[in-house]
């Protein structure tokens, strides 16, 4: 039996309960609404950008504990980051919870992929990858410019 | 009346063997197979295969033979007055879509009404809602009451000489409330309407007499009722039928085709264009078998304790909330757990090899109404004991103390 410890780790389960950045943004450079239609859950992605450079940047929603945690996680990261490197941690992200292949990431970004460690749990668990990447895919979504359809997961 | 032995069911249930200590609470997205009907279907296939209604061969009138007797035993199960009135079709949502689609735009028109329960499952929904689309029709939704039941005043309340169609679920997936059906059709019939029953939940438990109960369209799913998937029922009045057009067109259900026009079989070959599922409908019939030798009496009996035994058993975990189902209620239960989203849930219950539903349940109207994403899901079948319900209120507590500690 998989040890369900590997999945919902602690730092999973207090993201989950007590999600960082959930919060609108009052006026937003980007937006972009995501939806999972297997289960439901919505998630909304506010973008503040200054040039290049993620400002500020927030979630909405509802959804289980790994897409809230997925969320508040990828908020925590992401601010401050250029686009460049948000690309470059969504990428490698989506290639260890897919089980794709992992390319490098520059030095400078190694502590925030090992901030999203916890969460390549999901990667035991085919039914629940769609829920950590979620709120990525809505973050991409936003950056080309908010897509008037909410982006979905299937 | 002898109660059912589920235990002993299990050894014809092979998923049990190669799936050892499995809790399976799934039964009402789909039913595990019996051996006889795995076998039988692979036995038929062996024997007896060819195309049917086709060829002067004697193995072509065998297949045949299997297949309309397959139709007799569907009818007898029903017992509906005429074998010609059982048509099979996919399941219950190909069902429904070829009233919508062929009885629909022949019998309704612009300012007509249909009405649907806030119970249905989106295959009960979404074919009126296109269909009302299509011929501005307008789409009438009747409301359960807060126990969770069908709220009879009120439809009957909704109903008026507009009203042309009345298409309920005889038990609603959800929260296995049952409708009063009968009393639907009565109030249904006097306003002219017709009545259309999604039998997909009723049928594997309980006995379902379309004569008694006066409805003009019932239909169901072979894979829930322990038959193959790809096969089901729809059974509709004779003179309703007759007076429908083809819905789809092409091989089988035609009787003369020239290059200017073509003349369609009487029902039910008008409605199966095409080679039809003919292995399906062998499997279907050793199913149906299935059920009747345990008797549905039996079977309904053995549920109905269950159920009452699983409302008893969860309502006792604290923060858990048990969706409410009306006064009569057969083999489907959900919950949510306070705090902790359903597919946490049923990734846990998962884990604890308790196999249920989480999700919205195709029931998305009712999910909404509710204010809630979706829930837990446990169904039953005949092969289910207290021992699964115990196992599952135990994985349950686990999850609680997992993510409420």
């Amino acid at each position: 039996m998989i040890d369900l410890r590997d999945l919902y780790q602690d730092i999973i389960l207090d993201h989950g309960r007590h999600p960082r950045n959930f919060r609108p943004i009052e006026h937003p450079t980007h937006t972009a609404r995501g939806h999972n239609p297997l289960c439901g859950d919505r998630v909304t992605v506010y973008l503040a950008l200054e040039g290049d450079k993620i400002a500020d940047v927030s979630f909405e929603g509802r959804g289980c504990a790994i897409s809230t945690a997925a969320a508040s996680l990828m908020t925590e990261v992401l601010k401050g980051k250029t686009l460049a490197e948000a690309r470059a941690l969504f990428a490698q992200f989506h290639a260890k919870v897919t089980g794709g292949e992992v390319g490098d990431l520059p030095e400078a970004l190694e502590e925030d992929s090992e901030r999203l460690e916890p969460l390549t749990g999901v990667k035991a668990y085919p039914a629940r990858v769609k829920c950590a990447t979620l709120p990525w895919h809505a973050f991409e979504a936003a950056l080309k410019g908010g897509a008037a359809e909410p982006v979905k997961t299937e | 009346m002898k109660p059912l032995d589920p235990k002993a069911l299990r050894r014809q249930f092979p998923v049990y063997q190669n799936n050892p200590g499995l809790v399976f609470l799934d039964s009402g997205a789909s039913a595990q197979k019996p051996a006889s009907v795995i076998d039988g279907v692979a036995e038929f296939y062996r024997r007896d295969y060819a195309n049917v209604h086709r060829g002067v061969y004697q193995l072509s009138q065998r297949s045949t033979d299997h297949f309309e007797e397959a139709r007799e035993t569907a009818r007898a199960f029903l017992n509906a007055a005429d074998v010609n009135e059982v048509i099979f079709v996919r399941g219950a949502t190909e069902a429904i879509n070829l009233v919508a689609q062929s009885w629909g735009p022949e019998f309704v028109k612009a300012g007509d009404e249909i009405v649907v329960s806030d119970l249905e499952h989106h295959s009960n929904f979404v074919p009126w809602q296109m269909l009302c689309q299509r011929v501005g029709v307008r789409l009438v939704v009747a409301p359960t009451d807060a126990s969770g039941g069908f709220d009879l005043a009120a439809f009957e309340a909704l109903l008026s000489p507009r009203t042309k169609m009345v298409a309920v679920t005889h038990v609603s997936n959800v929260t296995g409330a049952i409708l009063p059906v009968e009393r639907i059709v009565e109030l249904a019939h006097a306003k002219g309407a017709k009545v259309l029953v999604d039998g997909c939940q009723a049928i594997p438990r309980m006995l379902v007499d379309v004569r008694a109960l006066g409805c003009d369209f019932y239909c169901f799913s072979g894979h829930k009722a322990y038959g193959p998937s790809g096969i089901g029922v729809l059974w509709g009045r004779y003179d309703l039928l007759a007076a429908m057009p083809p819905w789809q067109t092409g091989g089988g259900m035609i009787t003369q085709v020239t290059l200017e026009r073509t003349e369609f079989q009487e029902p039910p070959h008008r409605f199966e264009a095409g080679t039809p599922d003919i292995s399906g409908a062998v499997g279907l019939k050793l199913a149906l078998d299935f059920i009747e030798e345990l008797g549905r009496d039996r079977i309904r009996e053995h549920e109905e304790a269950l159920t009452g035994y699983a409302i008893d058993r969860l309502s006792r975990i604290p923060d858990l909330n048990l969706l409410p189902g009306g006064q009569r209620r057969l083999s489907v239960l959900s919950f949510n757990l306070d705090g902790i989203h359903p597919h946490d849930v049923g990734t846990v219950l998962d884990q604890h090899g308790v196999a249920v539903r989480v999700g919205h349940h195709c029931a998305q109207p009712l999910m909404d109404k509710l204010g809630i994403a979706g829930t837990v899901r446990a169904s039953f079948g005949v092969y289910n004991d207290r021992d699964d319900i115990d196992r599952l209120a135990a994985a349950v507590e686990a999850c609680r103390e997992m993510f409420l500690r």
